[in-house]
């Protein structure tokens, strides 16, 4: 099967292509150079469109426990928002929290190819992919929480060296099929256990006496020296707390130059000045992200109306239940492993705080100078659904909607915020480095998030509407590994996608470790809690790709 | 990891009939022949010893194919005007298979222990809850309140390993842990501890736990009490209850909706979530719904992901509809609202469908035996003997590997299924 897209505009950050006239050719689902034979299977005329490779989100809550209770608790979040079965779909439901299946169509009918869920608990990743394994046409893959998990901290308390945690650490991301590893709320999940009600940076966690700040420096070593190319994701402490963006900066100061990803930034960027103790701090997170070339963010924007928060930060959503709306909330410990909290949230416009968090979250954005290093979420769902993307890359693209929003918004807020006076609009090459090259680079995709010979064929074209929502919630073609999958905004066909995963090197000797650490203290033994390959494929339709792991990493074995 | 060590002899079986997934089950397997050679119990001996006795399916009493009992199920199904698929006692794989049928055939959906199950989900989408899971419970319990329920007689095994395990990982002394109950008095001595000492009983009736509970939350907040009975307990012994619970670093309070079998009960486990709320306002406490036996988590967790909805879900209108009343397979089906159905029941042999004038297809494991003979009975392999599968236990958190131990050649409640599914 050989196709030809024929004279399109190209945007491929990842070869420095910006907006070039060029032509692309695909091959059973890869890109390929100009072929010497000249027999297409298919041509498709694309001149004047524009295209991209397959929009990848790198953190977006999209299968695992804590997605599935906040889909059962809701039952009023679909019923409005029902999606009836076509000869080609299942039917489905939802808005905040939608079915696997409509949350797959959904994402590849806005030309997203793939998706990774950020807070995979060991315990509980078998349903993680069992979800995921649901979920049509994109590809998919997860971070695996670490950090509060009674194993690491026992280690930690012990002293035990850092090629030890790395062995964890490794072993833990094989037998959970993760391609990064996420830290929530370090130690806090735990530290909640035992009544601690917060944490901060170099606060002890009362049994074990480790804080966040060593834990955050042992996992960013350990993800470091085993070549994982994805940086130790991480949602730091005290997230939503007024005066937050003093840890904020702490964190990034602390972790020593190692990489670190630090997820949904707005949430932590809160300063404690004016009549409202709730400030902007986005100037100085954004000038340390600018100073810090270590450091990567995505932005976790907020958008107004009704979603739900899902979190594995039950200490701070505990904290938070009383802002739920609708009035009802689920928090849960979790396995001596983690924990999760789930709270329904409404976010007002003519709330001074929610207006100011979006604000906040703008004013990110622009003033992170390096798109590289900035990237494109709501963290799904929970400062709005993935749906709400195209709105979202407009208020960026565009200076006058943008302010013309900012200006229906909370008076007070608007008086707290100097977004107004940012100029910046992003152009189709920087939004293309936030949802492709650069997320693909983040997540540690060899093969994805670029039009490059060799590169996997998921591409999406748009016509280049001046209304950049518009143009991005309907692109005219999606291609999955080369398939048409969506045409003029609608799904022709369904694909399966793979799970993207590393495999790092351990020593086995780790499980001398584990199993008696199973055997004692767990209900489930150590050879059960691992998932195997074949539950990934399953039924034949899912499949695993090994990501290569970065050159130089310290185990060869 | 679930393995045969030697000839016949399976270590680290894990149990998909029990709820709480125990997964250090020993067994033995002799051509069909199953028995547990270790760390069996009442529940786990019924469901891997049962033995096999069909292995044809039959249409109307008399053995065909299996291509045959497919095509007049899919025949049934095409002809019906208000399908149910019922019972839905299956593993993933099994219940994926059930959803994907219900979208095609635009039928309800729903569990045989859906019963139980809505007093607990009626109330996580009204007021939600916090929680624990069995690994927390072991090494973590101090103060355990059991609800209206004899734990023993479900869970035979739950004492054995998440309150007197022998160790804690956090050097708590285990013969220090405390068990109230409150409502049912234990059915035998389980919840004993090693050396001996009871568990304290507060007893009532079902019908007085609703004003009992109401006036335990109403003490743990605070509230004077002017009454000094509630349901013939002394309110001042609710008051060391409640001190109990105040005091205690992470107590656990359990019950099992299935034992609260009472109308509305709904709201007796509401109370349960809200005073485990008011508790953690100065220290932890955590609820501990029970249940989860023969795939009754699984069925709601695969609806609600694929759906949005958990059991109770119709999808005749093209898209699923969820209403916990007007799709109770039980009530449709007494009211004579149900053409056919479609009975799923892979684990448990006495779990066979209710008496009703629907067409009934079933897909049961192989040993059942009808009072009423089936239009179509397809006999299926169980998850965990005849064929690999995966099953949540009862927390909704941990899923568990099922591996195949035997060769039947029974086919898979998924196979079966997705034929029917195929053939509409
Ligand atoms: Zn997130």
């Amino acid at each position: 099967m050989l196709m030809k897209l024929t004279g399109g505009k190209i945007y491929d950050p990842a070869h420095g292509i910006d907006g070039e006239v060029r032509d692309i050719y695909v091959r059973d689902g890869r890109i390929v150079e100009r072929p010497t034979d000249v027999k297409f299977d298919q041509e498709i005329d694309v001149r004047g469109k524009v295209v991209m490779a397959g929009a990848i989100d790198m953190h977006t809550h999209i299968g695992g426990g804590k997605v599935n209770i906040a889909r059962t608790m809701l039952p009023e979040d679909h019923a409005a928002d029902v999606v009836a079965r076509t000869e080609l779909m299942r039917s489905g439901c939802g808005h905040a929290a939608p079915s696997t299946l409509t949350a797959g169509y959904r994402y590849a009918e806005m030309g997203y190819t793939a998706g990774f869920e950020p807070a995979i608990l060991p315990i509980n990743a078998r349903q993680a992919h069992m979800e995921m394994h649901d979920t049509p046409i994109i590809d998919k893959g997860g971070y695996v929480m670490l950090g509060s998990d009674d194993f690491l901290l026992r280690m930690m308390a012990a002293n035990n060296d850092q090629e030890a945690i790395n062995n964890y650490v490794a072993w833990t991301m094989n037998h959970s099929h993760a391609i990064g590893v996420k830290v929530v709320n370090p130690g806090g999940i735990n530290a909640f256990k035992f009544n601690q009600r917060k944490l901060d940076l170099d606060e002890k966690n009362h049994y074990y006496g480790v804080t966040p700040r060593e834990i955050l420096l042992r996992l960013a070593r350990a993800v470091k020296e085993l070549g994982v190319p994805h940086p130790l994701h991480v949602h730091g402490c005290n997230l939503g707390v007024p005066g937050n963006l003093d840890t904020t900066i702490n964190t990034m100061e602390g972790i020593e130059g190692l990489p670190m990803h630090m997820t949904h930034i707005q949430f932590h960027s809160y300063g404690t000045e004016g009549d409202f103790k709730f400030s902007s701090g986005s100037a100085q997170i954004a000038e340390q992200i600018n100073k810090h070339k270590n450091i990567t963010v995505d932005v976790g924007q907020i958008l107004f109306g009704q979603t739900v928060t899902a979190s594995g930060d039950n200490m701070r959503q505990h904290a938070a239940h009383p802002h739920a709306h609708p009035n009802k909330w689920v928090c849960m410990d979790i396995e001596c492993d983690a924990g999760c909290g789930v709270l329904p949230f409404k976010y007002k416009d003519q709330s001074y705080v929610n207006a100011l968090q979006w604000m906040i979250g703008l004013e990110t954005f622009l003033m992170v100078d390096d798109p590289w290093r900035v990237f494109l979420t709501t963290d799904h769902p929970n400062g709005a659904p993935f749906t709400s993307y195209p709105h979202l890359i407009k208020l960026l693209m565009d200076k006058t909607f943008r302010n013309d929003v900012l200006s229906q918004l909370h008076p007070e807020a608007q008086k707290a915020s100097h977004l107004a006076s940012l100029d910046r609009e992003y152009t189709l090459y920087e939004i293309a480095i936030m949802t492709r090259a650069g997320a693909a680079k983040l997540v540690g995709l060899a093969d994805r998030g670029h039009l490059g010979v060799g590169g996997a064929a998921d591409i999406t074209v748009y016509t280049d509407n001046p209304d950049r929502e518009k143009m991005f919630t309907t692109p005219d073609y999606v291609f999955k590994d080369g398939n048409m999958v969506v045409k003029d905004g609608h799904l022709i066909d369904v694909t399966w996608g793979t799970t993207h995963v590393v495999k790092p090197n351990y020593d086995i000797s780790i499980e001398k470790q584990l199993k008696p650490y199973f055997d004692r203290y767990h209900t489930q033994k150590m050879g059960n809690f691992k998932i195997s390959d074949d539950e990934i494929s399953d039924d034949g339709r899912g499949s695993i790709t090994v990501q290569p792991l970065l050159l130089g990493a310290k185990y060869d074995y | 990891m679930t393995e045969m060590t030697e000839p016949g002899i399976w270590q680290e079986v894990p149990s998909p009939f029990c709820g709480i997934a125990s997964d250090d089950l020993v067994i033995k397997v002799d051509g069909n022949d199953v028995t547990i050679l270790e760390n069996g119990d009442d529940i786990t001996k019924a469901g891997f010893e049962t033995a096999i006795t069909d292995l044809s399916p039959r249409f109307n009493g008399r053995d065909v194919s299996l291509d045959e009992a497919v095509s007049h199920a899919a025949q049934l199904i095409r002809d019906a005007k208000q399908p149910v698929i019922g019972g839905l006692a299956t593993d993933l794989n099994g219940c994926r298979a059930a959803m994907a049928l219900a979208d095609k055939s635009r039928a309800t959906v729903d569990n045989m222990d859906s019963t139980a199950t809505f007093r607990n989900l009626l109330v996580l989408q009204d007021t939600g809850w916090m929680t624990t899971t069995l690994t927390e419970v072991r090494n973590r319990v101090d103060v355990l309140l059991v609800v209206g329920t004899d734990i023993e007689s479900d869970f035979p095994r739950f004492y054995e390993r998440m309150v007197w395990n022998k160790e804690s990982m956090f050097n708590q002394d285990i013969e220090s842990r405390q068990v109230i109950y409150l409502g049912k008095t234990p059915s035998g001595d389980a919840s004993t501890s090693p050396k001996g000492k009871k568990a304290q009983v507060l007893a009532c009736d079902d019908a007085d736990l609703p004003e009992v509970l109401s006036v335990l939350r109403a003490l743990i907040k605070g509230k004077l009490i002017q009454a000094k009975q509630v349901g013939g307990l002394a309110v001042s012994d609710l008051e060391a209850l409640a001190e109990t619970l105040k005091q205690a670093k992470y107590s656990v309070v359990t019950w099992s909706a299935g034992n609260l079998d009472f109308d509305h009960a709904e709201t007796s486990v509401q109370m349960i979530c809200e005073l485990v709320k008011d508790l953690n306002l100065k220290t932890r406490s955590s609820g501990l719904p029970l249940g989860g036996r023969d795939g009754a988590m699984t069925a709601n967790q695969v609806s609600a992901w694929q759906s949005g909805y958990p059991m109770r879900t119709n999808f005749s209108r093209g898209f699923p509809d969820y209403d916990p009343y007007l799709s109770d397979s039980n009530r449709m089906l007494v009211n004579g609202e149900v053409d056919t159905l479609v009975w799923v029941s892979s684990f448990n042999v006495q779990r066979t469908p209710p008496q009703s004038l629907a067409k009934t297809i079933v897909i049961g494991r192989s040993g059942m035996t009808f009072e009423q003979e089936p239009e179509v009975f397809i006999p299926v392999g169980v998850p965990g003997i005849d064929h690999v599968g995966r099953t949540f236990r009862l927390d909704s958190v941990v899923s568990i590997p099922l591996r195949k131990l035997r060769d039947s050649g029974l086919p898979s409640t998924h196979d079966v299924l997705t034929a029917i599914e195929n053939a509409l």
